[in-house]
């Protein structure tokens, strides 16, 4: 193992000691629910985001149905919690396992499908998920299910009073998220994903087990998604089908990776830092009753990403990254 | 259940599976030309279909008679984006797919915001077109008039444009190009310049099928989404690129469509299309008609 790459993961892990930190301070200053509440949002979806890079990113099968595996951990705890009475801890849980195994039956034959037929195999079969629950009257159906407030409770973990507790919660999945990532990138896994996203036929013929790496990694992304549903229902109280399920969301896990940087360790964090503020701001203070401006803005700012920097804003954060940017590369291929 | 009825509804799912079909042809006609998905394919849908619809409020033109002119309009928007956006997608050097990708999902997201600003996210239809809510009697089967004219214009357009392919220099050229983007330049074809051109040759397509689509169907910003994940399977049923494997595509979605509408409850009806695509690929993993 090279030195300057343990070095860096060693670095990557103080910054984040150091950041996590920062972050958990920050509640002590800034009071504002709305703020607040903005936080709580960046931090998951840098997590799902984060998530979602693992399979998409670093194993390079880009997946545009992760909102499947984020539903199904919403509906899960939701269900399981309403219906039985389990507390939403189990319920997490339960539906963070529900969805690693629904992932490795649904890789089981779509991963050997190439290219634009993966991509559409993915939206289609989250489409299919979010058919089946419009129509599953137990589930609640188009109507959906309200979660029934029982008090401030870390037990139920329901706090209508404050967003404090939420904001721990969403930083501790983002950490857990990007730990997972961190270490995965060291191991015999990340290794893999990395020689199957750039030449399947090549890590096959040198001995990786393409098929079981992409298992893997389907398996960690879609357990950690759906943490960050059965997060998401006890936020917002109330799930249906559209608002755990729908495309968008899918669409959401996918665009903070692509605006920081695919395949990256700090990408998506820093990905949804940017975007997930500024599309809540937009579409609080220009976007109005939903006229729209938001998702100009958005869209405007995805298609600048992907052709201007293709490899994400993530390397601009390096020194290389500055320097790159005033010398260009042919003075460097001239020396 | 007679026979009646399964008939009569396999006859619209026809009509409705070629206009699917000609919906989705400018998409495989892209594909095939240099490997991109246009995932704004459903925006071009909506934006022909708006285009349609103030043709109709404003100047009082039929839907009927402004599907050449929408077509024209699109074809132009389509070498446009061609031109600003696409260009320079396929030459990223990182993450080349991703940024094909995104690059039009953004211009997707976009379009959906600016029809929303602009045009509100009411439900917007074309009332008393000549044919609206017409239908004919053939053979005992009731046929809506919008959707029969539709399938005709389908079949003329999938027919014209089997001629445009062998018979012109440009669809040589086209051909060509989709065979082999290096090899062309060498004998003096400026590859940009098909590529512009199969954009808004695609886009036109579409165009003429969104002018038809106005007649009878609703009008607002997010219509593209669900039509466009029509088009994909349609696209990838008959193999990406293949632009008579769209139109075979078509057909099954729609009678296959026609067919889970009567076997199960509506709401469930695009499940089937969905299913077959699973199906057809993980047997065939580069769609019916691809090659292998």
């Amino acid at each position: 193992m090279d030195t300057a790459f343990a070095e860096r993961r060693r670095r990557d892990l103080i910054v984040a000691v150091v950041l996590a930190a920062i972050a958990a301070t920050v509640p002590l200053f800034v009071k504002d629910v709305y703020v607040q509440n903005i936080m709580v949002l960046t931090l998951m979806w840098g997590a799902l985001s984060q998530s979602w890079n693992i399979l998409s990113g670093y194993c390079g099968q880009i997946s545009l149905g992760h909102a499947l595996y984020f539903g199904l951990g919403a509906y899960t705890t939701a269900l399981l919690f309403t219906k039985f009475g389990v507390l939403p801890w189990f319920g997490m849980l339960g539906g963070g396992v529900i969805s690693a195994l629904i992932a490795m039956a649904l890789g089981y034959p779509c991963f050997r499908l190439r290219g634009h037929y993966f991509v559409i195999a993915t939206i289609v079969i989250a489409e299919i998920g979010l058919l089946l629950f419009h129509n599953w009257d137990w589930a609640g159906a188009a109507m959906g299910i309200e979660i029934p407030a029982r008090g401030d409770s870390w037990l139920k973990f329901q706090f209508p009073r404050s967003k404090l507790p939420y904001f721990y919660f969403a930083l501790a999945l983002a950490c857990v998220a990007w730990f997972v990532t961190w270490w995965l990138e060291d191991s015999k896994w990340g290794y893999w994903w990395r020689a199957v996203k750039d030449n399947p036929e090549a890590a096959e013929s040198l001995g990786v087990v393409v098929f079981n790496s992409k298992m893997g990694a389907a398996a960690v992304s879609a357990f950690l998604v759906a943490i960050g549903g059965s997060f998401y229902a006890q936020f917002v109280y109330f799930i249906d089908p559209e608002s755990v399920m729908g495309f968008q969301f899918s669409l959401l896990m996918a665009l903070p990776a692509v605006l920081g940087g695919i395949g990256t360790l700090w990408g998506p964090m820093l990905g949804a830092v940017i975007l997930i503020p500024l599309t809540e701001l937009t579409r609080s203070y220009v976007g109005g009753s939903g006229r729209g401006v938001d998702l100009i803005v958005y869209g405007g700012l995805i298609i600048a990403i992907s052709l201007a920097r293709p490899q994400g804003l993530i390397g601009l954060f390096s020194f290389k990254g500055l320097a790159g940017l005033f010398s260009p590369k042919r003075k460097e291929a001239v020396r | 259940m007679t026979a009646e009825t399964i008939i009569q509804s396999l006859a619209s799912g026809l009509l409705m599976g070629l206009l699917y079909g000609l919906i989705a042809v400018g998409l495989a006609l892209i594909f095939g030309l240099m490997d991109v998905v246009n995932f704004a394919h459903g925006e071009f849908l909506m934006i022909a279909m708006y285009a349609t619809f103030f043709l109709f409020v404003f100047f009082a033109i039929d839907p009927l008679l402004s599907a050449p002119l929408v077509a024209a309009a699109l074809f132009v928007f389509g070498a446009v984006v061609y031109l600003l956006i696409v260009r320079f997608a396929v030459r990223a050097k990182a993450n080349a797919g991703m940024v094909q990708i995104f690059s039009t999902f953004g211009l997707a997201i976009v379009m959906r915001g600016l029809a929303q600003y602009f045009f509100t996210p009411d439900y917007r239809s074309v009332t008393h077109s000549w044919l609206g809510g017409k239908t004919v009697s053939i053979a005992g089967i009731y046929l809506p008039v919008p959707q029969l004219v539709g399938a005709l214009v389908a079949i003329a357009a999938f027919g014209a444009l089997y001629l445009f392919i062998n018979r012109t220099d440009f669809g040589r050229a086209l051909e060509a190009t989709r065979e082999d983007a290096g090899a062309v330049a060498l004998v003096g074809i400026d590859k940009n310049k098909v590529f512009a051109l199969g954009w808004g040759l695609g886009a036109a397509l579409v165009g003429l099928a969104g002018a038809v689509m106005a007649i009878f169907f609703y009008i607002y910003p997010d219509v593209g989404a669900s039509f466009a994940l029509i088009a994909y399977v349609t696209v990838a049923l008959g193999g990406f690129g293949s632009v008579f494997g769209a139109f075979a595509g078509g057909i099954i979605v729609g009678l296959v469509e026609a067919t889970t509408a009567m076997l199960l409850p509506p709401s469930l009806k695009a499940v089937g299309i969905y299913a077959v695509y699973l199906l057809v690929v993980f047997i065939r993993p580069r769609g019916l008609f691809g090659s292998m």
